[in-house]
């Protein structure tokens, strides 16, 4: 037997995880330049995914471009078509009936809960406990069940409409809706007691990727991973529209209960807890609807005054802001839409530095990043 | 704290270089502001303690058709007050200093602006292009752009 006595090569090594890769959550490429299994740097390179939204909403209508946000964010189209709906009425100054407003918040908490169950399913699946993914998924399933009732349609749903929303619910769906929210409260603790506080997913995630609350609003972080550094900023309580200020709920912030606070365990943490939050704003939407119409009378051509707005609602990804421009016709002049994924991954090249790979991984899924609203 | 107060305390400190307000029309207001001065006023709006806009909600950039314009969204956690910036440059070499020393989360936005618009950003620590390839031609936002027939032999 001989010995090697010559040093190993060891000099840094760079790899591509993605844009096929089952854990970066789409076509997400992150060039990773490594020394043995820790990170020195990792480059996120996005952009496989975009289609033009923006180039594409100057040549369509403001009704027709409905259809298109629903593209955005394909795990939560119904905020991102709120959104849109929201921003439009803003710059025209539509009044929308109340009713058309409690509908929308019934459906964006539902489809946050919808959303926010997939990312606890895949982040846990990416960490290596498959079982919790089959649990979300299931219960995903029924808030599908509800939206095909509502408006037919299972993954885009097209919805919301400029002045109101496309049709009032069907005979049942609220009695539905209750049904649901009886049966999914009690698995939050189920869940809980499967994986939240299982002793190995744990040491995964907690002190992992550590974001300080200053770090965390000096880089635009919004939404889920901004709270999870305990900065208790929720646009539906402190920018509030729609009808959400006549609603009880509270704002869930990451506490650091088992590592550091703003590590990757608070940031799925506050997902957990939101979840609760948001079967509460939806119990009490169902129980207070008025009756009424659903929609305001929008002009078939739609012309709104010439002006700029800026309008932010608060989407499971973080807040979705469009800017929107009209110069007084039927088509948008120009519109901007800022959403949480692209800003958050400005951030990921800094804290992914010095984790191991699996690390990134875990940070990955922290960030609950989807990648048609980072591409557009 | 009001648009128009923080209007006149910009123009009381940075004279010229505040060159008006958009308030008719506009939500939020905008203060424009000529594009040498953009990163001593968004440092001075950042770290003023009765504005402190500690974050930078949206920059897009614009094109007018006769001028391009890179607009600013800001807000302030500690005063919850939000206000617009806005910066007029020319069609011919578009370009203004990069803002993302005082908010780092400017980056990939001014990125995704040099793409699509080729509005360039001075002193940017990484500027190249985000959403498209690396060697498409054009910047597509732009509101004079032609659509190509071909990348790399393929149809478009």
């Amino acid at each position: 037997m001989t010995t090697r006595t010559d040093a190993l090569p060891t000099q840094e090594m760079t790899i591509n995880m993605g844009p096929q890769h089952p854990s970066t959550h789409g076509v997400l490429r992150v060039i990773l330049t490594t020394d043995g299994e820790v990170v020195t740097r990792a480059v996120p390179d996005v952009g496989y995914l975009h289609r033009a939204l923006e180039k594409i909403g100057e040549r369509v209508t403001y009704a027709q471009y409905m259809p298109f946000t629903d593209r955005l964010d394909y795990l939560a189209a119904m905020n991102c078509n709120c959104a849109w709906a929201w921003t439009v009425e803003k710059l025209a100054k539509i009044e929308v009936p109340e009713r058309a407003e409690y509908l929308r918040v019934i459906v964006c908490e539902l489809n946050r809960i919808s959303s926010h169950l997939i990312a606890f399913g895949s982040y846990t699946a990416d960490m290596g406990a498959f079982t919790p993914f089959l649990y979300a998924i299931r219960e995903r399933e029924q808030v599908n069940d509800l939206f095909e009732m509502l408006c037919g349609n299972r993954l885009t749903y097209n919805y919301a409409r400029v002045g109101g929303v496309s049709g009032d619910a069907p005979p049942g769906f609220l009695e539905k809706t209750r049904e649901f929210l009886d049966y999914f409260e009690p698995k939050l603790d189920e869940y809980n007691n499967l994986i939240s506080y299982n002793k190995i997913f744990v040491h995964r995630l907690a002190n992992v990727a550590v974001i300080p609350a200053e770090e965390a609003v000096a880089y635009g972080l919004t939404g889920p991973n901004l709270r999870g550094s305990g900065v208790p900023f929720d646009l539906r309580k402190d920018e509030p529209y729609s009808v959400y200020p006549k609603f009880d709920f509270k704002v869930c912030v990451g506490t650091g209960e088992r590592g550091t606070l703003g590590d990757c365990f608070d940031r799925y943490m506050v997902r957990i807890n939101e979840m609760r939050e948001s079967v509460k704003i939806v119990r009490q939407a169902v129980a207070r609807i008025p009756d009424g119409p659903v929609r305001a009378k929008v002009p078939r051509l739609f012309k709104p005054p010439v002006g700029e707005t800026y309008f932010r609602s608060e989407c499971p990804r973080g807040e979705t802001g469009i800017y929107l421009i009209s110069d007084g016709s039927v088509n948008p002049f120009r519109l901007k839409i800022r959403t949480g994924s692209f800003v958050t991954m400005n951030i990921f090249e800094k804290v992914t530095r010095g984790l191991m790979i699996a690390d990134v991984v875990a940070v990955i899924g922290s960030f609950d990043i989807i990648l048609p609203e980072i591409d557009r | 704290m009001e648009t128009q107060a923080v209007f006149d305390m910009l123009k009381g400190k940075f004279g010229d270089a505040v060159v008006e307000l958009q308030g008719a029309g506009f939500s939020p207001a905008f203060v424009v502001v000529a594009p040498a001065a953009v990163k001593e006023v968004s440092r001075f709006l950042k770290e003023d303690p009765a504005l402190s806009f500690d974050s930078l909600m949206c920059l897009s950039g614009v094109d007018y058709k006769e001028k391009f314009a890179v607009a600013y969204h800001l807000h302030s956690l500690k005063h919850r007050h939000a206000i617009g910036l806005k910066v007029m440059l020319p069609r011919e070499n578009p370009s203004l200093p990069t803002v993302d020393d005082v908010w780092p989360a400017a980056n990939f936005q001014e990125r995704e602006a040099y793409d699509l618009f080729g509005i360039a950003f001075e002193g940017s620590k990484d500027l190249r292009r985000i959403l498209l390839p690396e060697d498409w031609e054009g910047h597509p936002l732009r509101k004079d752009y032609k659509y190509p027939d071909f990348y790399h032999g393929i149809k478009v």
